[in-house]
This record gives C-alpha cells, structure tokens and sequence, in this order.
C-alpha cells in the first residue's frame, strides 16, 4: 500500500477509536507531548500502562479469591488502575473502574466479580486496538512518512 | 794788599766805623755757621730728606762765606800775608762753593716748587676722598636701615601690622615727626587716613583724590616735596612753629585681580596709597637725597608686603568658604542619603505591602469569576478584576521606575534567542490585533544573529511596550515590526547627538523599527512623550488606559542597554514610526547545552513556558505520574519523581518551585505532607509552592487542602494548556485553585 493511503487508514482507525470511545482527549493530549526529544513517549506511557494493568488485575483477581476480602485493598487497586487507565484516555476502562470501586464500598462480592471481568475485558480490547494502532504507525513511518495529527 | 771784598775804606780807618764792621762780621760769620749746625741737627732728626745733597752744599757755601768773614775780621788791621793767603783761599773757595750751588739750585727749585704743587694736591685729595667716606657710610646706614625696616615688615603677614610697623620704624629712622598712611576708598574716588605714628586712633579723614598734588604724587614713583599746606600734610594742629618740610610717596596697592601671571597689572589701573612724611617743626632739616631714597625704597617694599597680605588673606578666605562647602555638602549628602534609604524602605515595604492585598484580591475575583454568579455580578466581578489588574501594573511600573530612577536596576543579562523574543511579542499581540482588525507583519532581517546576549525579559517588555502602543493608537490599518542589525552610518544619523555607539567585535546593535498607520503624534508633542505621567490627550484616546509610564520606563531600559529610542511621525492621521537601538552582546553559535534556560528543549517547538522550573512531582500511580512528567518536560521544566511520601521529604528542597501531590491516593496523607513541608522551609520565599492533583471533584476537600497550607489545586486530567495556565498562574500570583 502506498504512504498516503496507509496515512488515510491510520487517520480512520484512530477516529474510530475516539468515536467508539476507546479513547478520549487525553489521549491526543499525549500525542501532543510527544516531540523530537520524546519521539516515543506515547508508546512507552501505555507499555507501562499495559504492565501496570496487568499487574493490577492479577492483584485484583487473588484479592478476590480470598476467603475475608480485603476490600480497601480492593479499593486501592481499583483506583490505581482508574487513575492509570484515566491517564491515557483508556474511557472505556475508567468507567468500569468507577463502578467497580462503587460496588466495593458496598462490599459487594458478585458486583466486584462482575467488575473485574467487565474490565478485564475492556482492557484487552483497548490494549489490541493500542497495538494495532502502533502498528500502522510503525508502518507509515517505515514508508517514511510522517504520522498525521 | 789784595782787594778784599769788603769796602775798601777811602778815609783813615775810623774806629766806631770799623768796630761796627767789626761786630757785624762776627755775628754774621756766627749764623753762618750755626744754621748749617740747626739745619744738620733738624735733617738727622727728620728722617726723610731728600735734598741732602743740596744740603751739604748750601752747608759748604755758608760755612765758607762765614769763614770769610770770620777772616775778614783780621784784616781790618795790618795782617800778615799768611791771613791774606787764607782770606784768599777762602774766598775762591766760597766763589766755587756758591757758583756750584747757585748752577745747583736752577735744577732743584723747580723740584721744590713741585713738591709743592703735589702736596697741595694730595690734600685735596685727601679731602675729597674724606667726603666719599662719609658718603657711603651714610649710604651704608640707609641700606642698613632698610633692610631692618623691611624685615620688620616681612616678618609679619597682617596687613595691619605690615603698616603700622612701616610707620613706627620710619619714624625711627628718619627722626620724624609724623608719618601718616591715606588709603583709597572702596569709591576710589577718596583717600581716607588710615593709620599715623602718633595719634593711636586716626579718626575717618577723608580727602578727595583728585588733588593736584596728589596727582603729582602720583604720577611719579619718587618721593616727593609737598607743601605743608596741602590737604594731605595738614595732620598736626597748626602749632606756632614753622612746620618741617613734609615729603609724600606713593604706596601701589597689588589687588588679586591685577595680579596675572603673564601679564604685569597696568599702571593706569593702579590704585594708589599716599604715605606723607613730615620733619619735626623748626628743627631746619632739610630732606636728603639718601633719605628720600629710603622712603621710596621702603614704599616699594611695603606695596609688596601688602600684596603678600592680600594674597594671604585672600587664600584664607577661600579656604574657609570651600571648608563651609564642606560641610554643608556633607549634610546635604547625608540627608539626602538618609532620604533614599528612606524612600527605598518604604518602597520595600509597600512593595510587599501593596502586591499581597493585590494578589489576594486579584487572585480571589479570578476565583468569584468561576463561580455562579448573576449577570449583574458577574460585571461587577469583571470590572473588580480589571481594576485591580491595572492597579498592579500600575503598582509594578512606579516600583520599576522608581528603581530605575534610583539606578539601582541592573540588567540581567543572558544569552537568550532574539528570533524567540519576537516571535513571543508577536503571539502576545496576534490577538489584540486581529480583534482590531489591524494586520501585523514581523520582519527579521537575515543577518540578524539568532542568539544574543543581553536582558531578555526587559528587552521584551520594550519592545511590546512600543507595539502594544502601536496597536493601542492604531484604529485600522498594518503594524509592521521589522528588526536588523544596526550599521554604523545608520548609527551615527539616528536624532541623538549624545548617542556615541561604540562598535567592536562582540557586540551588535539591534534596530528595531514599529511603524503603525494610526493616528499620529503631533510633532510638537513628541519630546513630552517619554516623560513620566504625561499622556498625549489631543487625540480623545483618554481611555486607552495606561498611566503615561510605559514609554519613560522604555527609555530608561533602553538607557540601560546604551541605546536609544525615539519616535518619528509626520503629523497627526499620519501615523508615527517608533525606532529603537540597543547594544546587545553577540553570542557564539551556541551550544544546545550552554543556554541556560533550556536543558532538554534545543529548538523551540512547542512554546517552552517555563524553563528549567525545578518542579517534584509526588504520585503513587506510575502512569499518571509518567504523563505529569511527560506534560512538565514538556514545557520545559525539571522534573523530578517521587513515588512516596517519605522520598517527598527527602527530596524537597529550596531548589523546587512547585510541588505537584497527588492526594486521591488513599494511604498517603498529603495534608500531613503538606505541613512537614511548611515545617521544613519557614520561609515563604523558600518554600515551593505545593498544588494539590486530583481526580474527584470535592468541595470537602478542596478545603481542606486550603487550610493544610495548600497553595493551589487542580483537577485531573490536565491538559497542555491547562498545565501551562496553571503553572503560570500559580508562578505569579502563587496560589491557584480550581474552580469546583
């Protein structure tokens, strides 16, 4: 394919994803940072977002498992993952953080459950689509383009 | 019998005849030898003689012609033959004696006489050189009696003493009777008897100075013979004697005026003191030369000791006036010190004093503005809001100008970017412009280095100033700015006969020129323009606002960086053109590292707010703490992460500005925080700010925050622009909190 039609697709895939509401301002608030002295931050701000997640849903999954919950520790997981998640503009996770963190205040066994699934869901769906994302980038940048805003 | 030279008797030898013969002989032929006798006796006793010769002669002739006679007493009667012969002998002997001596006597006579002659020549002599004697000892004595009289009256500097030892030593010398001093008047045109010998207190006798005599006193520098009846002489009461032959000279007064180096004073512009000098009365002394020569002498001397007086005095008194100078200046200058810091304490303690109320009201309005307000408020808000604001820049302009004015302002140089300074001006202005509708163009000539050194801040603030200023008064039309390196020849042109650029290898000059098609200055108007508080009011632009100080605190920084600025305009609806020069160092092709400003940000992409704000960052989550150090990096501050708040304390210096905490973290206790940190810098201008970052939007605890000690707090996310605002917010009026 050429350059401008890979641009094109990126341009497209990216408004669809604002559309969809996998990601929100913040997001193009980080592509904003991004400059000649940073040219990766974007990609390393949502690796580590990935790690975090990861980490924190497995917390997450093991607290919950347990026979006493703990669920201020629940709570502060959640809301680790909220803040990272609002951070980058990952919409779709913080909403379900919110309502997860709601339904540990009420101590709520089977909402937490629910909750984590959901989340765990959104988040593997907005780390795919991050990916595919990354990808077309890399490609229009190998053509030697340069990634429009 | 042979013929004797005695008479021969005719009648026979009468006795009383002959015995008188008889005795006469005798005695004759008596002195005949005894004056040879008195004259050998008084010769030997004199020891020089130097006729002795003739003296043996002049003896041998009167011996023999006693002998002759005493013979001739024999032959009065018969005498034998023998007597005869001896009568004979003697006789030719006698004739041979007195032939010689009278042949003798035709050569020593004339000698006599001349002895004569040369003794009576000697004499005279003799007196003549007796008279000469006593000539030169008088002389002597007159020199001697100077030089006494002037040491007398060199040995003193007063004027006072200078005279009256003149007249007292005069006095002395010459035996007079009276020695007075006329000085002239401050007039001129009278002289006043200043000081006598005798009367201790002359009383203010004055005489005009137009007298014939006096004239003639005058005019000549001899002493002169004045007639005692003259105004001048008449000092004694006229007593029943004749008055003594009274003499006047004149005394030249040296005053400091006439008294040049190069130039001798000029005898016409002379003033003249008259000394008058009376002999006793009836003592029938005449005045003698080498007196008269004396006093002249001792006139002069005294003119020249007056003059040293005079300069003496004269030095003095400006010695004491310059010490009066002294001291007043002294005062003045300590007063007037005392004044400044005076003034300059009061200016620091109404500087803190007058920007915290503005601040507190400047920052709390902002915060009203945020909240519900009814329409009506809210304008009052506004109008609250831009009051206080020009109120502040007002504020900060006398503050500025009156440090400026002190020369206490100095320049903060740095090598900065000129290419930025304009851009940055031009952003400042794009809005303001466009809303004017006026069309601004920026020029940068392309030899214009893009680095410089010098201050960047104030030379931005001219230079928006002037465009600004240029906007202020353009109702439509173009602004255009154009900048380039100044030329010497351009330099030298620019309207200011005291600007002396002085070129050399490291430094440039910058002209910037800011031509507006507005609505003109009046010509006559424009020296008033940089003067302080004057604002032009012809032009009915009365609400412009500005207190008329911006242009005087421009001049005064363009002053600084040795430059100059000035305004042209051809008349009012013509618009003016503003031109400004200022020297600014040329920077080397620098080195991203070297500028101090911007450690990571090379070039200026993206606008680089806040450079090298030593900022700490304190939150839990990893990746919103990544993006707050993402957005800070990107605005060109220095950041530092800080995961816990134990590594907060830790880390927290004087160094750090702002302190961002994110506080929605359960588990960290960021109002403990806060105060450890309050603890740790005691004082303000140590601490760095601390803003508050969080998620939830809670009144609760936004005041809470504020009571913990927070200076600001703002919700996440945070955007750029919402980053750059706040921070410059909270940079200048050092507290911000967000509206919730």
């Amino acid at each position: 394919m050429d350059l401008v039609q890979l641009q094109r697709q990126f341009v497209d895939y990216r408004t669809s994803l604002y559309h969809e509401g996998f990601l929100d301002e913040q997001f193009t608030q980080l592509q904003e940072l991004q400059d000649e002295n940073n040219p990766d931050f974007v990609v390393e701000v949502v690796s580590l977002f990935f790690e975090d997640s990861e980490r924190l849903l497995n917390e997450l999954a093991r607290a919950l498992e347990q026979q006493s919950i703990d669920y201020k520790r629940i709570d502060a997981h959640v809301h680790q993952l909220k803040g990272s998640s609002s951070s980058i503009g990952a919409q779709r996770v913080q909403k379900v953080c919110i309502a997860f963190r709601n339904y540990c205040e009420e101590q709520n066994v089977e909402g937490c459950l629910n909750c984590l699934q959901q989340v765990r869901h959104e988040y593997s769906l907005v780390k795919t689509k991050l990916e595919s994302l990354f990808q077309l980038e890399q490609q229009i940048l190998t053509a030697g383009g340069s990634i429009p805003m | 019998m042979e013929s004797c030279n005695c008479i021969e008797p005719q009648w026979p030898p009468d006795d009383l005849l002959m015995k008188y013969q008889y005795i006469s002989d005798f005695f004759i032929a008596l002195a005949y030898f005894s004056i040879p006798l008195e004259l050998i006796y008084f010769v030997k006793k004199s020891a020089v003689f130097p006729y002795r010769w003739v003296l043996v002669q002049f003896g041998a002739f009167i011996v023999l012609c006693g002998a002759t006679h005493l013979i001739n007493l024999w032959t009065f009667t018969v005498h034998s033959r023998t007597v005869a012969s001896v009568m004979t002998t003697a006789k030719v002997l006698t004739a041979a004696v007195s032939c010689i001596t009278a042949l003798m006597l035709v050569h020593i006579i004339p000698d006599l006489l001349s002895v004569k002659t040369r003794e009576l020549f000697l004499k005279n002599k003799a007196a003549e050189l007796d008279r000469e004697m006593g000539l030169i000892r008088t002389q002597e004595e007159t020199g001697r009696h100077v030089r006494m009289l002037t040491h007398e009256i060199r040995s003193t500097l007063d004027r006072h003493t200078i005279l009256k030892t003149t007249l007292v030593e005069l006095g002395r010398t010459l035996a007079l009777e009276e020695c007075a001093l006329w000085m002239p008047t401050r007039t001129g045109l009278e002289l006043q008897l200043s000081y006598t010998l005798r009367q201790q207190n002359p009383v203010g006798y004055t005489v005009p100075i137009h007298h014939p005599v006096i004239n003639q006193v005058f005019s000549s520098n001899r002493a002169v013979k004045i007639s005692p009846n003259c105004p001048v002489a008449r000092l004694r009461p006229a007593g029943k004697y004749m008055p003594g032959e009274v003499v006047a000279v004149r005394v030249p007064l040296l005053h400091l005026s006439n008294f040049h180096i190069n130039d001798w004073p000029e005898l016409s512009t002379k003033r003249y003191a008259l000394m008058v000098l009376m002999l006793p009365s009836d003592s029938a002394r005449q005045w003698h030369v080498h007196e008269l020569e004396l006093v002249e002498v001792v006139a002069d001397q005294v003119a020249v000791a007056l003059s040293h007086a005079a300069i003496l005095e004269e030095s003095m008194r400006a010695r004491d006036l310059l010490m009066e100078q002294n001291v007043a200046l002294d005062l003045a200058r300590r007063e007037a010190e005392t004044a400044i810091r005076a003034r300059n304490d009061f200016l620091a303690v109404m500087n803190h004093e007058m920007r915290t109320p503005m601040h507190a009201i400047i920052a709390l309005s902002s915060l009203l503005q945020e909240t519900e307000l009814t329409p009506e408020q809210r304008l009052m808000v506004e109008t609250i809001l831009k009051s206080s604001n020009l109120l502040a820049t007002l504020i900060n302009d006398v503050l500025d100008l009156s440090r400026l004015e002190d020369g206490s302002l100095q320049l903060d140089l740095g090598t900065f970017n000129l290419y930025a300074v304009f851009r940055e001006v031009l952003n400042l202005i794009k809005p303001i412009a466009s809303v004017k509708k006026l069309h601004v163009s920026l020029t940068l000539a392309p030899d214009l280095p893009e680095y410089a050194i010098g201050d960047e801040k104030r030379l931005m603030q001219t230079i928006l100033n002037i465009v600004g200023n240029a906007v202020k008064f353009s109702k439509e039309g173009s602004i255009s700015i154009t900048a380039f390196v100044a030329k010497l020849d351009t330099l030298r042109d620019s309207k200011a006969p005291e600007f002396l650029p002085v070129l050399s290898d490291n430094i440039f000059y910058l002209r910037v020129q800011v031509k507006d098609s507005g609505s003109g200055i009046n010509p006559l108007d424009i020296p008033k323009l940089f003067t302080k508080f004057a604002q032009n009011q012809s032009t009915g632009t009365r609400n412009s606002g500005g207190s008329g100080l911006g242009l005087a605190i421009c001049k005064r920084f363009v002053n600084l960086m040795e430059g100059h600025i000035w305004i042209e305009s051809e008349g009012l609806g013509k618009g003016c053109t503003a031109i400004l020069i200022v020297k600014l160092g040329m920077a080397e092709r620098v080195n991203e590292s070297k500028l101090p400003y911007m450690p990571k940000m090379p070039t200026n992409h993206g606008q680089t707010a806040f450079p090298g704000l030593k900022v700490l960052v304190m939150d839990e989550n990893g990746v919103s703490r990544m993006v707050t150090k993402g957005l800070l990096l990107h605005l060109g501050c220095d950041v530092t992460m800080v995961g816990s708040s134990d590594e907060c304390l830790r880390l927290v210096s004087h160094e750090h500005k702002v302190v961002f905490m994110d506080i929605c973290v359960p588990g960290i206790d960021s109002y403990g925080i806060t105060i450890r940190i309050h603890e740790k810098f005691t004082k303000r201008h140590e601490r760095p700010l601390l803003v508050a970052l969080t998620g939830n939007t809670d009144k609760v605890k936004k005041e809470n925050c504020m009571r913990a000690g927070m200076d600001g707090l703002i919700l996440k996310p945070v955007s750029l622009d919402k980053m750059r605002s706040v921070l410059t917010d909270l940079l200048e009026h050092r507290v911000f909190f967000e509206a919730i």
